[in-house]
């Protein structure tokens, strides 16, 4: 059934790029020209293959960002609720040491997938059950996760057993032809993300909800649960972050994860994803964690700015990207 | 017919002094694009000027270039014989031009007086003087039968008073042009009668009024002269007393119309797809109970706020809602969500196409297929391949007019607005398809166009209920009915039954006694 009698087909299939999606890859670009020119230490593959795998922790969590914000939600409870998870699972696995020797790293990990779960399907139950503004709901999760894992390591650390150590090891220093093991999971996070949002009915119907949460109800699109399942699919990146980080401190402590958020947030904003929602940019996402790290990485190198001022940094480049944004336009 | 039968180009006025605004040869491009070419116009003291033309035929454009917003690209302006160029809307308003724009531009957390005098307010020293401006807007809003006091914050104010105030703000100086942008979009019809008497007011004053609209019986009532724009082009400028309506949409659309309302079908005996009753929405402030037969459309009449969209809404679950029978062919229908109900083949087309309807910051694919994605999927994503496909299907069966796929819903004009979403909700191929005010702000060519579109829709067999406040079109279209009042269905109307006065009387009397009653 058609509305017209005879009509011209589509015009100009084919791709057409829009250039202001491509500024968060120009400014990386950039920077690494920069770094590249000021030290020539920054190039070096020790030195990338470094900034990488610092950066893919940011850029796991991140990814679970993306959908949270391009749903039109937003949780700043993610660096607590690594800390969180990073102490729970610290406990499993020194409580099953004894029992299933190295064994026990597998079912502390699976049971740190699920305690994210659990975590992110709180923070989404409230946001959308309690109709309260995600902001406060995660900010005052924030708050308990952090309380709860100053409280579990009782102010100070809470190692992992010595007899893990060397199993769990090379999940942060090992690396499979060549590349670190963080890199590679952080990869497999990505692609997984960038499907998701991409190439599946949920990620469309997430992008619609954050864009307008009425055309999407319009629409068939179950609100509240796309809804939910993005802060899940946060609390399962921030746990597979804190799988991945345990292995380079060997300890839980009170200030593990913390102001992870700002990174993490930045690191989305300056991708390209719109705050107020509706435009996800997965691959902006991994383009801002790397920008966010390769600065911090210069300031150590170049010794121009002390390295105390790596989080004010961060806030300013926060800040500077939306300024961008607004005046871009 | 060709324009060979319309109305000759009026002759000159020969007004004895030079016009208030002059147009010569306007032109405008952006880029390579021409969107407007060859305008000329006189806009004389005392005269009521009117744009008409379908969406996209470039009066904004032409609007903006008279009032400074843009600068043409060819052609000059002059104001009571002296050359004028406007580098700025401040610029224009300073020279007296005032323009009043359709969409409504105030601080709602502001009072009227403040919001009259924002930008250029009345001081005393480094104080503002509220009492002055006070004063003033007093006058302003008594000169055009405002009731909205000075001190009113504009957010506690009704949609047609902030019309006014808007109109107020352009009205504070000596104005030589006051330039009028589609100002009934938003009103009703009482309101739009207070608003053509500001409009005569004005012009009894020696203001040049210039005024766009879509709605020809307005141009009919008010305008003095007519000028019909169509493509970007000027098809000319007329003596409106020599138009009637229908001579105004031919030279609009450039062609003559055919029967706008296609003809009446058989009145259908098959037994009803959907029956409901016992219908109660938003804690039974509307109920009703009716049955939508296959091969018919049926009319939901009524006056703005009976309730109509509500009681729709309920049915498919958007608002709170219960019912003692929902039957869908001969099946109780348990679940009643919009995703539900599409999966039995039942979809709801929004009358709020901006804020409902379409995701106006993405592009058309994903606009068009959201309500059916499952449509386009394949083994385990999405396929792009089938979406592209489905959109080219719905650009050329639906005649969505645009230049490049890779356009944001936002962009398109309101008719190919209101076809996008047409082809989204005709996407999951539905046998029942209910529309809410089916051509609310689109040109008269796209009327038509969706008109023979619900016609052919239910010759096929499949059933249409169409919500409209546009009595000519209820009238035109519907095979049956339904007026509500006050959130109940008071009236069903059949055959000869429905007329425009049959369904007002029904719509606004306190006691119907219109045949067939239901819920008396």
């Amino acid at each position: 059934m058609s509305i017209a009698s005879a009509q011209v087909g589509a015009k100009n299939r084919g791709w057409s790029i829009r250039w202001s999606d491509m500024g968060p890859f120009i400014a990386l670009g950039v920077i690494v020209l920069l770094g590249a020119l000021l030290n020539q230490s920054f190039l070096s593959e020790t030195n990338v293959l470094n900034v990488v795998t610092r950066s893919a922790f940011v850029a796991i969590i991140a990814i679970g960002a993306t959908f949270v914000i391009s749903s039109g939600g937003i949780d700043l409870s993610v660096g607590s609720m690594m800390a969180f998870v990073t102490g729970v699972m610290i406990m499993v696995m020194n409580a099953l040491a004894p029992s299933l020797g190295s064994g026990a790293i597998v079912v502390g990990a699976g049971f740190a997938l699920v305690v994210g779960a659990l975590c992110g399907a709180a923070n989404g139950l409230i946001v959308t059950i309690g109709r309260i503004e995600p902001f406060i709901v995660t900010l005052g999760t924030m708050g308990i996760f952090r309380a709860l894992i100053t409280f579990m390591t009782d102010g100070g650390s809470l190692p992992i057993d010595r007899g893990l150590r060397d199993a769990y090891r090379p999940v942060y220093f090992g690396s499979v032809l060549g590349v670190p093991i963080p890199i590679v999971i952080s990869l497999a996070v990505i692609l997984l993300g960038a499907f998701l949002l991409y190439r599946t009915k949920y990620g469309r119907r997430c992008a619609a909800v954050g864009a307008n949460t009425d055309v999407a109800r319009f629409s068939g699109v179950p609100v509240a649960r796309v809804q939910t399942t993005a802060y899940v699919i946060q609390g399962l990146c921030v746990a597979v972050a804190a799988i991945c980080y345990v292995p380079r401190l060997g300890a839980a402590t009170p200030t593990t994860g913390q102001l992870w958020e700002l990174q993490v947030i930045t690191a989305v904003v300056i991708g390209g994803t719109a705050l107020r929602g509706g435009k996800g940019r997965i691959w902006g996402t991994v383009a801002g964690a790397l920008i966010l790290e390769a600065i911090a990485n210069l300031m150590v190198l170049s010794d121009m700015v002390s390295e105390y001022l790596v989080a004010a940094v961060q806030g300013v480049i926060i800040i500077v990207a939306m300024l961008v944004h607004r005046f871009a336009k | 017919m060709a324009s060979g039968a319309l109305p000759l180009r009026r002759p000159d006025l020969a007004p004895e002094t030079a016009p208030a605004l002059r147009a010569t040869d306007l032109a405008k491009a952006f880029g390579s694009i021409t969107v407007l070419s060859g305008i000329t116009l006189d806009l004389h003291a005392g005269e009521v000027h009117a744009i008409i033309g379908e969406n996209g035929a470039g009066k904004s454009t032409l609007m903006k270039l008279l009032s400074g917003h843009l600068r043409p690209s060819a052609g000059h302006l002059d104001m009571g014989g002296q050359r004028v160029a406007f580098t700025s809307a401040a610029a224009a308003e300073g020279a007296g031009i005032a323009l009043v724009h359709q969409e409504i531009l105030l601080a709602a957390d502001l009072t009227v007086a403040e919001n009259l005098f924002l930008g250029r307010e009345i001081t005393r020293g480094i104080t503002v003087d509220d009492r002055a401006m006070n004063r003033r807007a007093a006058e302003v809003l008594r000169s055009i039968g405002a009731t909205g006091l000075p001190q009113d914050l504009v957010r506690d104010l009704p949609l047609a008073q902030r019309q006014l105030v808007q109109i107020a703000r352009a009205l504070l100086d000596e104005r030589k042009v006051v330039i009028f942008d589609e100002p009934t979009a938003v009103l009703a019809n009482k309101e739009v009668e207070a608003l053509m008497r500001i409009v005569r007011q004005l012009r009894d004053a020696g203001v040049a009024v210039l005024y766009i609209s879509h709605r020809l019986e307005e141009v009919e009532a008010l305008a003095d002269r007519v000028t019909v724009l169509r493509d970007g082009q000027m098809i000319g400028t007329y003596d409106a007393a020599s138009l009637s309506q229908r001579n105004m949409a031919e030279l609009m659309v450039g062609r003559e119309l055919a029967m706008l309302y296609p003809p009446k079908r058989q009145a259908s005996k098959a037994a009803p797809l959907l029956e409901v009753g016992g219908l109660s929405v938003d804690h039974g402030r509307q109920s009703g109970s009716f049955d939508i037969r296959p091969g018919e459309v049926l009319g939901i009449g009524g006056m703005i706020g009976s309730g109509r969209t509500e009681l729709f809404e309920g049915l498919l679950g958007l608002r709170p809602a219960k019912a003692d029978k929902v039957v869908l062919n001969g099946q109780p229908v348990a679940r009643r969500s919009v995703a539900a109900w599409r999966d039995v083949g039942l979809v709801y087309l929004t009358e709020d196409r901006k804020g409902r309807g379409l995701l106006l910051e993405e592009r058309l694919a994903p606009n068009l297929t959201l309500l059916a994605l499952d449509r386009v999927h394949g083994a385990f994503a999405l396929n792009r391949g089938k979406e592209a496909a489905a959109l080219d299907d719905a650009i050329r069966d639906y005649d969505i007019r645009v230049r490049t796929v890779h356009l944001d819903a936002g962009q398109l004009s309101g008719g190919n607005q209101q076809k996008l979403l047409l082809a989204k909700v005709m996407m999951t191929d539905p046998s029942i398809v209910i529309i809410d005010e089916p051509t609310r702000g689109i040109d008269i060519g796209n009327k038509s166009q969706i008109y023979d579109f619900i016609d052919r829709m239910v010759r096929a067999g499949k059933a249409c209920v169409v919500i409209s406040s546009e009595l000519p079109e209820l009238v035109g279209l519907s095979d049956r009915v339904l007026v509500m009042r006050g959130g109940r269905i008071v009236a069903e109307l059949g055959g000869e039954e429905i007329t425009e006065a049959n369904v007002v009387y029904a719509a606004t009397s306190s006691r119907s006694d219109t045949p067939a009653e239901d819920n008396p």
